[in-house]
């Protein structure tokens, strides 16, 4: 077995049983507690629709808190879409669940994610900063948000190390194999490093985001309270 | 004046209502060893666990936005202030102790036991320096409700017994003597008598049936007694069956500032009963802003199911009355700004209430800036108006208020909350600053047709 088939397949299976179980896991332990019944009168009882206007309503500051945070999220904006473009729209990535699933979508010209892991690595280091020079921020970090950042990064690095050639012609399905494939199981192995470490660290946010979102939504709008 | 607690002597004599500065600090109740202390707050906020807890112990990104919503980081701009940070030891209990990875941390020692002395640093942070107001919340890009996590790490805090010297002082004093300021039956039924005499007007106490019960805070009692004069003005214009009970009017609750659950629960069901043997079909909830809270949200669980009557705050009351057409009032004719109660308008979701009132009343309305919902706490909530040791900050903080309301250019200031008066009375002695805030409810009824 070579070390890409060994990457490809038991090391990625376990990661992607770790990353799955573990989410499922982290998940259960927070509603596995029993729920106290809330007696008091409801002002409203919309608490599902609450709940998703939540999540609407926290995706971008508030007026009264644009001008101090507003710098700050925009740049997560942009490294979250950076991201997001890099992972489900670059053609090698479409082929690669395509071979798993066999589910596929077009992918986007290979410049547009190009640009997109530019954003996303650029905005990276600038959030890296950020928490190292902010005072509230170094206050509040921990070695789970330096090394969520590390396994965020490195997928981004040791891809673009694996692409030595334009990767043509876009937007076709990838081929099986580039020319460099040590530098591919690298990067394989540094995605399923990610994939091992979400559901223990901050990562989880991806999902823990509308949770929390959905809980606050459903309880202040009960209250008819300002979301 | 009843104060007859020589231990922890009230002071009637300053801008604030609290017990005197003490002349040596007492910040930690009881002989437990610093082991069993612990210990027992540790049990306290696993006891209060819950998926909405756990959801939000979880989901901190550590942006710190929320430092920006806080009148004390505001102020100082020291990073300890910053809400979520807070609650760092019951971070690291809950992923020691009730985490889904907690067994991972305990069999690694990755997250060590919480100890005595980290309760104890950080105990300014969790009484001092946060008024539970909930503006971080609005900020939090996760929506995390840290106000609701700061009041359940108040539990562990006080059954670890290390709760701020005149908190403590005044919670007691309230489950001992009914009333956190002295405000006992006996000086209540004094207070009735002379503002009836003084003012010729019925305040109907004790009476069998009503279908209105009234309550207080003893804030009101014994520094604005006025406010007692006007609800019993309104309510004559209004015809309504009411009444005070000596059994049940305190309506603040020392119990959920301190984080006592047990004294929360007995000042909760004391007016409840008062209200059931009554037969009111609604409770009146005075001008104070966590009084909302602990009963309008929170009454019904120490009851144990829903309450047999409507609970309302005076403005939401109010309101109801100008909107059906039975308050009868004259024009105010002038520009008016409102500071919105933290508990009544952004976590009570009664922010609408006191406008509709003053609409009803002719006021030219001129809201501040980041008003309503994102309104700036005044510094004296949460129980924070009570320790000396905050009053240097506290004063910081109220700046943010008066420059709030200085831009509103408003001609009056009013609002609908005594904690708010006094802070308000206080930051105003303090600074020399020649506004005064008004009572919504005082500035209502002398504005009744007669």
């Amino acid at each position: 077995m070579t070390l890409l088939e060994f990457v490809r397949g038991p090391v990625f299976a376990v990661s992607l049983a770790v990353f799955l179980l573990g989410t499922a896991w982290r998940l259960y332990g927070i509603f596995s507690w029993p729920s106290k019944p809330d007696y008091s009168e409801p002002r409203r009882t919309d608490t599902a629709a609450g709940a998703c206007r939540a999540i609407l309503r926290h995706m971008w500051p508030r007026r009264e808190f644009q001008r101090s945070g507003g710098a700050q999220i925009a740049n997560a904006y942009a490294y979250h879409i950076g991201l997001f473009l890099v992972v489900f729209t670059f053609a090698p990535h479409i082929g690669f669940v395509r071979r798993l699933t066999g589910i596929a979508w077009p992918a986007l010209p290979d410049a547009v994610t190009y640009l997109a892991t530019a954003v996303a690595i650029v905005g990276l280091l600038i959030a890296l900063m950020s928490r190292l020079t902010n005072g509230v921020q170094r206050l509040l970090s921990n070695f789970d948000d330096y090394f969520s950042w590390v396994v965020t990064m490195l997928p981004l690095v040791t891809g673009m190390a694996v692409l030595e050639r334009p990767y043509v012609p876009a937007p076709v399905i990838a081929p099986a194999l580039p020319t460099n494939v040590a530098f591919l199981a690298i990067h394989l192995l540094s995605l399923e490093l990610l994939f091992v470490w979400f559901p223990f660290g901050k990562l989880m946010h991806a999902v823990l985001a509308f949770v929390s979102r959905a809980r606050t939504g459903a309880d202040f709008t009960r209250k008819g309270v300002a979301l | 004046m009843s104060d007859i607690d020589a231990t922890h002597p009230l002071d009637f004599d300053a801008p604030r209502l609290t017990v005197k500065r003490p002349a040596v600090r007492n910040d930690a109740q009881g002989t437990a060893s610093d082991a069993e202390r612990a210990s027992r707050a540790m049990s306290a906020f696993v006891r209060d666990m819950s998926p909405g807890v756990a959801t939000y112990m979880e989901s901190c990104i550590h942006c710190g936005h929320c430092a920006e919503a806080c009148h004390f980081y505001q102020v100082s701009h020291e990073p300890q202030f910053t809400p979520i940070w807070k609650l760092k030891p019951f971070k690291q209990a809950y992923k020691r102790e009730a985490g889904p990875y907690a067994w991972f941390y305990r069999m690694f020692g990755l997250k060590p036991p919480v100890t005595a002395d980290e309760l104890r640093d950080w105990q300014e942070l969790l009484y001092d320096t946060c008024t539970m107001c909930g503006r971080c919340t609005l900020a939090c890009p996760m929506g995390i409700d840290i106000a609701g996590l700061v009041g359940l790490a108040r539990h562990a805090m006080f059954a670890a017994g290390l709760v701020p010297h005149e908190l403590w002082a005044v919670a007691e004093r309230a489950e001992r003597e009914g009333s956190p300021l002295g405000a006992t039956p006996k000086v209540l039924k004094e207070r009735i008598a002379w503002l009836e005499d003084e003012h010729g007007i019925e305040i109907p106490l004790d009476r069998d049936r009503a279908d209105v019960l009234v309550t207080l805070s003893s804030v009101e009692i014994m520094k604005y007694p006025g406010s007692i004069v006007a609800v019993a003005r309104v309510m004559k214009h209004l015809a309504c069956d009411w009444s005070l009970r000596s059994d049940g009017y305190e309506a603040t609750n020392f119990g959920l500032l301190s984080g006592n659950l047990e004294w929360q629960r007995d000042m909760s069901l004391r007016l409840i009963r008062a209200a059931e043997a009554c037969g009111a079909k609604v409770l009146i909830l005075p001008e104070c802003g966590h009084a909302y809270g602990a009963l309008r949200w929170q009454g019904a669980q120490a009851y144990g199911k829903p309450l047999p009557f409507r609970v309302l705050h005076i403005s939401e009351f109010l309101a109801e009355q100008a909107r059906a057409g039975r308050l009868r009032l004259k024009p105010l004719g002038k520009s008016v700004t409102f500071h919105d109660p933290c508990q009544v308008s952004r976590r009570g979701g009664a922010t609408a209430a006191p406008r509709e009132l003053l609409h009803a009343l002719g006021a030219k309305l001129r809201e501040m800036p980041d008003t309503g919902d994102a309104n700036w706490c005044c510094g004296g909530g949460g129980g924070v108006v009570t320790i000396h040791r905050a009053d240097e900050l506290r004063h910081r903080a109220f700046e943010i208020k008066m420059k709030q309301v200085e831009a509103s250019g408003a001609e009056v200031l009013t609002s609908s909350c005594s904690n708010c008066r006094l802070t308000f009375d206080d930051g105003a002695a303090h600074f020399k600053w020649p506004r005064k805030l008004e009572s919504l409810l005082e500035m209502t009824a002398d504005r009744l047709v007669d």
